[in-house]
């Protein structure tokens, strides 16, 4: 049989992995390749069937293929424990399967996958799955669009200012304490912070100016180091931001808190220094909410709750993880963090009169976490079979996108859609050129590196060259010399590289791995927009990503958009599926409730 | 909008579950988390079923075997290890104890004996009633006994006839908030829907012109293997003229033309026999999952009241049959505040 013969690749053993390697399985299929680089977490276990909880630690991709194993013993599965944009997995790898089944959680990896699957012409079935949301699709080499053809919207970032100066939903609040505060306390204190709030005339600052504010001074305990930063962030840093009359004019005036007002009526709680509480050294279960009796994350903290929180952790921190200090990443998995992160939110909230946040609520946000369950899951991975299956047959006229809604719209809680034509202006499959705005006398090569050929483009292991000249490259076998000649280059304005680049120039881009090219015309510009190009270059054509176009600020923040149905995150299961594409291709495409799908074939889509 | 537990959900619940919780809130996940589900009947849809509402958290599944059909090979399914098919413990009970390693905090239980064998108000003991493929009259049976011990206790049914799938569902009456959307405000919705006898009772020439085709083409199976004493599922392509001739009086009896029913769409059906297409089982048990998980937790609009799956024309089609004196299910709609 079909299924019996077929060599298949599934990228990702997590949400969708699980159910579609079992699904698989059960079809027939008899052999797999599976890559994932995660380890089992408790909050898979929802969904994730696979595993158990004594897994916990161990290697998705290899746990999932021992227990499919024990139903189906007589059926290779190759599980490797790594990340697929490895060297290893190039486009001979990719060669060797008749379909790539995508069970991944980020548009960074896939955009990967769909240009492996390109050079290597091996079709492709993407999904993705968001609570009771999810999407099917399928990629075949110059027949259908490739997986880049159309736009994704990146996530969601927030302007600098709305985060320093003028919040005013919860998210700001959770972003500001998360990727400024925390990260300025406990994080590498060399990198440049906006934690500090300056007045317009620059003549008076907070004290919090001062470079040293926030590193503890010899000799001054926990306490009233934390009772220092406390006035410092929620008092003086909103006396100052008050003292800049334009901000507030249309804007509600924060209210400053101090230490003194919190617990004029009360005591503090007890910072005694010590940290013999049983847990006090496990960072999933330290925790200072539960020491104040706050044990229930669904409960909203009162000001006087978070203030509390707010100083007991950040003692707890000082003393149980001394030498992380000045290296501590943050991770919502980390009990301690998460509480000073809810706690420090919520206090700049009640001083902005914005609503406060559970620590549950407030762990979704400063996370990323996408809610998943287990039924969206299977019903996506049935569909991907499906897909699969048309195929190995050869039937790409019966291949199609299929949406999983949460309601049924025209009757339908899952919608077919006919498959699109590849894009010609689409840079990944068409090979069309794409324009760069810089200005080649002030701008380095690396800055071009960094933000466009690996952030925007995403390109793994760029080459760029001009015409025959070579003007980088990365890569293990690279001779010394030509290394120390990359170095230098990256450091020189474009065009004072030994190839100048100079407007009208045009770059070529490419990455072996990815056997993918793309070309780079560049048009020399002066003046660029802080607030609106903050890059101070801007790319242009057809992009396979975006972003919001309002959104000025240099700080890459990363946060959780709103309005969850419209945007694609990192963490478990992705939605691939937004909101706006799905209307788009309905109105276009959808496959009228009259018209059967007519094949001259005999119909054979099920196994047997 | 979010509701405040009143007591907290354990810490082993919180942290397995966070996932769910972010989708349909603690109050809903305590609520799966005291419903008791009896399935009737163990196949591959059935298993995908019971994994999905046990992963999900519900207090109690029960298992039982009552309902005669031809099910599909024991070694196909993802719950017995194969070193396991051999032993001798009976296959649901085998399954039962699969599952309760999916979720230990989920009481999983076998039934044994036949329905008729239980007390009157053994029914009583559960929310919600899961049949499998079976015959109509057993199901009917089934349906009507839910219905005379509790306005609470919901029926569904499902059956997956190769590639091709049918799913009933019965929740007598039923309220559920109706999430605000832009200018409509949240709102009480109240169901009334019909039961499976009434369903089958709708007259085919007043249902609308493009109800699916496979709604009809499960009446003529149905009808096919009662009138000839087999077993749901015991068929195939050699009753193909038996069949046709089935359909033939049935769409009389109803004023349709043959037409209604495509051959192709019955061939499909016998061709199958009693096999389960394991991809078209993860969606109906996906489908039927969430649906069943919607009523115990009254979270979110419940399905009205059949859907249909086939994947040549790859939708997932719900039908509305209503009563014979054509009653629509939804009956009123208020306004509310939440």
């Amino acid at each position: 049989m079909l299924s019996q013969k077929a060599k298949v690749l599934m990228v990702g053993a997590g949400g969708i992995g699980c159910e579609l390697l079992k699904t698989l399985a059960l079809t027939g299929f008899k052999d797999i390749h599976l890559i994932d680089l995660d380890t089992i977490e408790v909050s898979n276990l929802n969904r994730q069937f696979l595993f158990r909880k004594q897994h916990v630690g161990q290697s998705k991709a290899k746990v999932a293929r021992d227990a499919v194993l024990k139903f189906k013993p007589d059926i290779k599965i190759e599980a490797h424990h790594a990340n697929v944009k490895n060297s290893d997995f190039d486009v001979e790898f990719f060669k060797q399967f008749n379909v790539v089944l995508n069970g991944l959680d980020n548009v960074d990896a896939r955009r990967h996958v769909n240009r492996l699957c390109l050079a290597a012409g091996v079709p492709l079935v993407e999904s993705g799955s968001t609570g009771y949301l999810g999407q099917v699709t399928v990629h075949v080499k110059d027949q259908t669009e490739c997986y880049e053809c159309q736009t994704k919207e990146l996530p969601k970032t927030y302007p600098v200012c709305t985060i320093t100066n003028t919040p005013s939903k919860p998210v700001h609040c959770i972003v500001w304490a998360k990727d400024l505060l925390f990260a300025r306390l406990f994080g590498d204190r060399n990198q440049s912070s906006d934690l500090i709030v300056h007045t317009n005339d620059r003549t008076s600052s907070a004290a919090t100016a001062d470079t040293d504010f926030f590193n503890i001074k010899d000799g001054e305990t926990p306490e009233s180091y934390a009772c220092r930063v406390f006035d410092g962030v929620f008092g003086d840093n909103i006396e100052v931001a008050l003292r800049n009359e334009e901000t507030w004019k249309s804007r509600k005036r924060p209210r400053p808190l101090y230490i003194c007002e919190v617990y004029s009526d009360a005591k503090k709680p007890r910072i005694d220094g010590s940290c013999n509480s049983p847990d006090g050294n496990d960072k999933h279960t330290a925790s200072a909410a539960r020491i104040l009796g706050l044990s229930n994350p669904q409960e909203v903290w009162t000001v006087r709750d978070s203030a509390n929180v707010f100083l007991k952790a950040l003692e707890l921190l000082l003393n149980t993880r001394q030498k992380d200090i000045g290296s501590l990443v943050f991770d919502k998995d980390d009990q301690l963090a998460m509480e000073f992160v809810t706690a420090a939110a919520n206090l700049r909230s009640s001083c902005f009169d914005i609503p406060m946040q559970s620590l549950f609520e407030a762990k979704g946000i400063a996370g990323n976490i996408v809610h998943a369950i287990a039924t969206t899951n299977a019903i996506i991975s049935g569909l991907i079979v499906l897909e699969a299956i048309k195929l190995l047959m050869g039937n790409l006229d019966d291949c199609r996108t299929t949406y999983c809604l949460e309601y049924p719209r025209r009757k339908m809680l899952l919608m077919p859609a006919e498959l699109s034509a590849p894009k010609s202006s689409c840079y990944v499959c068409s090979q069309s050129t794409l324009l760069l705005e810089v200005n080649t006398t002030m701008t380095r090569l690396r800055e071009v590196v960094e933000k466009i050929v690996r952030g925007q483009l995403s390109v793994n292991s760029p080459m760029i060259s001009q015409g025959p000249c070579l003007i980088y490259e990365t890569g293990d076998d690279l001779e010394e010399d030509m290394v120390t000649q990359y170095n230098q280059n990256l450091e020189k304005f474009l065009d004072s590289l030994p190839a100048p680049i100079v407007d009208g120039s045009i770059l070529s881009i490419e990455d072996f791995q990815q056997e993918f090219t793309c070309h780079l015309q560049i048009k020399h510009r002066e003046i660029f927009d802080e607030e609106k190009e903050p890059d101070n270059m801007v790319l242009s054509g057809k992009l396979s990503t975006t972003r919001d176009q309002a959104l000025p600020g240099s700080v890459q923040l990363t946060a959780v958009a709103d309005n969850v149905s419209i945007h694609a995150v990192d963490d478990d299961d992705e939605v691939i599926l937004i909101d706006e594409v799905a209307k788009q291709d309905l109105k276009r495409k959808v496959l009228d409730e009259e018209s059967v799908i007519v094949c001259g074939k005999r119909q054979r889509t099920e196994v047997s | 909008m979010e509701e405040v537990a009143v007591e907290a959900l354990t810490e082993q619940e919180a942290a397995v579950y966070d996932r769910q919780i972010r989708v349909w809130g603690v109050e809903a996940q305590r609520r799966l988390s005291r419903a008791h589900v009896l399935v009737i009947g163990m196949s591959n849809v059935l298993t995908e079923l019971c994994k999905n509402i046990v992963l999900a958290g519900i207090g109690s599944l029960t298992l039982m075997e009552d309902a005669p059909s031809v099910s599909t090979v024991m070694n196909t399914s993802f719950l017995i290890p194969v070193e396991q098919i051999e032993s001798d413990k009976s296959f649901l009970t085998e399954c039962a104890e699969s599952l309760k390693d999916f979720n230990p905090m989920v009481h999983v239980t076998v039934e044994k004996g036949s329905l008729e064998e239980k007390p009157d108000d053994f029914l009583n003991n559960f929310d919600v009633v899961v049949v499998g493929r079976s015959l109509l009259k057993y199901r009917m049976h089934v349906n009507s006994l839910c219905r005379k011990r509790g306005p609470k206790i919901a029926f569904l049914s499902v059956d997956c006839r190769g590639p091709l799938g049918e799913i009933f569902i019965d929740l007598q009456t039923h309220t559920y908030v109706l999430k605000a959307k832009e200018n409509v405000p949240h709102s009480l919705q109240n169901l009334v829907y019909c039961s499976l006898e009434e369903a089958i009772a709708a007259r085919w020439d007043r249902l609308p012109k493009k109800t699916t085709k496979l709604f009809y083409a499960m009446r003529i199976m149905e009808d096919f293997e009662q009138s000839n004493s087999r077993l749901p599922g015991q068929v195939t392509l050699d009753d193909l003229a038996s069949v046709l001739d089935t359909r033939k009086r049935l769409c009389e009896s109803q004023g349709m033309p043959e037409t209604l029913v495509p051959d192709k769409l019955l061939h499909r059906l016998l061709y199958a026999e009693a096999r389960e297409h394991p991809p078209v089982c993860a969606i109906l048990g996906g489908i039927l999952g969430q649906e069943l998980l919607k009523v115990l937790s009254g979270k979110g609009e419940p399905l009205k009241n059949f859907f249909f799956f086939d994947p040549m024309d790859g939708k997932g089609i719900t039908e509305e049959i209503p009563r014979p004196d054509d009653t629509p299910i939804i009956m009123q709609s208020a306004e509310i505040e939440i």
